[in-house]
């Protein structure tokens, strides 16, 4: 929960507190876990509407912080390795909704039928986030072979 | 395309996607582009799960005390899960070499030797342990697994990328070996939850405790290889 937090908001202290309010709301929510099914996912789920909520109060401010933001820049790639800096930085300029489908899927390793649920969104949604936070990603980090890497079956 | 880089289609339908991307160069360089994604997110990521989980989050407090212990349960539940999942995390061409992967290593390196197991044999224990102690300047304990049924062989001193790195080795009567990695870690002083990794046919779990990890490594079970590691944890920190 705390690598799928950080990786969703970038900031430590703010993804910690936002495991904590995960961790307070799914104690008092434990009654509507229904034994047997996926915890895990439950808690994403969870963790997914207390950042939305947060989120919805933040938004005025979060608009405001947006402005300032500089455009992404990936720097050249040095050498053969893409600077994981650099991915961050594209994974930042994600959509808050492509980036928890993409964070769900890439890191968290959930299925597409999990994310729909965790997210409650329709699985057809589930992968056309998917697939235009993808292509972004691959525009913005650009086309070069950086890595010799055998494709994850 | 989605689904075969991630994992979720057949073996005929892989098979099928296999024969198409043969023919669709851009199609191919797309999904090389994702599993890279996923590669690199995952190695940006999943550092987190080896930082020290911070006080606050460990007492979460709700407003009654059994609140307090259920939510606690709910994160060692979490945690449990996020160890028995993690081994599946690790995409091993990009993780930096780790305490698992390194004693796994050195596991397959040394296991299966015949004649030369080990430098120093178990009838000299005091004199290997005494040795290793000095080298990686901390009192070791070889652990006592008898009861397991797996005994001493004995010890060797090997390089490891933070230094020296001591290496136990134990067996059992079926000549099933196990071997316990001790090194020292770079960094602040820190302790981890035991952690489980497969690395190949290896099953390694490990731990950090200070400045030393602990890695046992074996080509047993799991669970096995669990009550194995408990003990030794238990021998170590009594």
């Amino acid at each position: 929960m705390r690598r799928y937090a950080r990786a969703l908001v970038g900031d430590r202290y703010v993804a910690d507190d936002l495991v904590q309010d995960t961790l307070e709301r799914a104690w008092n929510k434990f009654y509507l876990w229904r034994p047997g099914s996926d915890l895990r996912a439950w808690l994403f789920t969870i963790m997914h509407n207390v950042f939305v909520n947060q989120a919805r109060r933040r938004r005025y401010e979060i608009e405001q912080a947006m402005e300032e933001l500089p455009a992404v820049a990936v720097r050249a790639t040095q050498g053969e390795q893409l600077e994981l800096e650099d991915v961050d930085r594209v994974l930042r300029s994600l959509s808050t909704e492509q980036r928890e489908v993409v964070l769900l899927v890439a890191v968290e390793q959930l299925t597409y039928e999990q994310v729909s649920r965790a997210l409650d969104i329709p699985i057809g949604t589930v992968m056309s986030r998917l697939s235009r936070a993808r292509e972004r990603m691959r525009q913005l980090l650009g086309n070069q072979n950086v890595m010799p890497l055998k494709v994850v079956k | 395309m989605h689904t075969y880089v991630d994992g979720g289609l057949s073996d005929t339908e892989r098979a099928e996607v296999d024969a198409w991307l043969r023919a669709h160069p851009d199609d191919a360089e797309r999904v090389r582009a994702y599993a890279e994604q996923n590669a690199l997110l995952r190695s940006l990521y999943n550092p987190v799960l080896d930082e020290p989980i911070p006080t606050p989050l460990l007492a979460v407090r709700t407003r009654a005390w059994r609140q307090y212990a259920a939510a606690a349960a709910i994160f060692a539940l979490g945690i449990g899960l996020g160890w028995l999942l993690r081994g599946e995390f690790i995409t091993p061409q990009m993780v930096p070499v780790s305490l698992a992967r390194q004693a796994a290593t050195a596991h397959v390196v040394y296991a299966p030797e015949v004649r030369h197991p080990v430098e120093v044999t178990a009838s000299e224990e005091p004199h290997l342990v005494g040795w290793l102690s000095k080298r990686l300047g901390t009192t070791l304990k070889a652990p006592k697994l008898g009861p397991l049924g797996y005994e001493l062989v004995g010890g060797r001193l090997l390089s490891g990328l933070q230094g020296p790195v001591a290496q136990f080795m134990y067996q059992d009567a079926r000549g099933q070996r196990l071997t316990l990695y001790v090194s020292r870690q770079r960094g602040e002083p820190r302790d981890t939850a035991f952690r489980f990794s497969q690395e190949d046919r290896v099953s390694v779990f490990y731990w950090v405790d200070g400045n030393y990890g602990y890695a046992l490594s074996g080509e047993i079970r799991r669970d096995l290889l669990l009550q194995v590691a408990e003990v030794v944890y238990k021998q170590l920190n009594p």
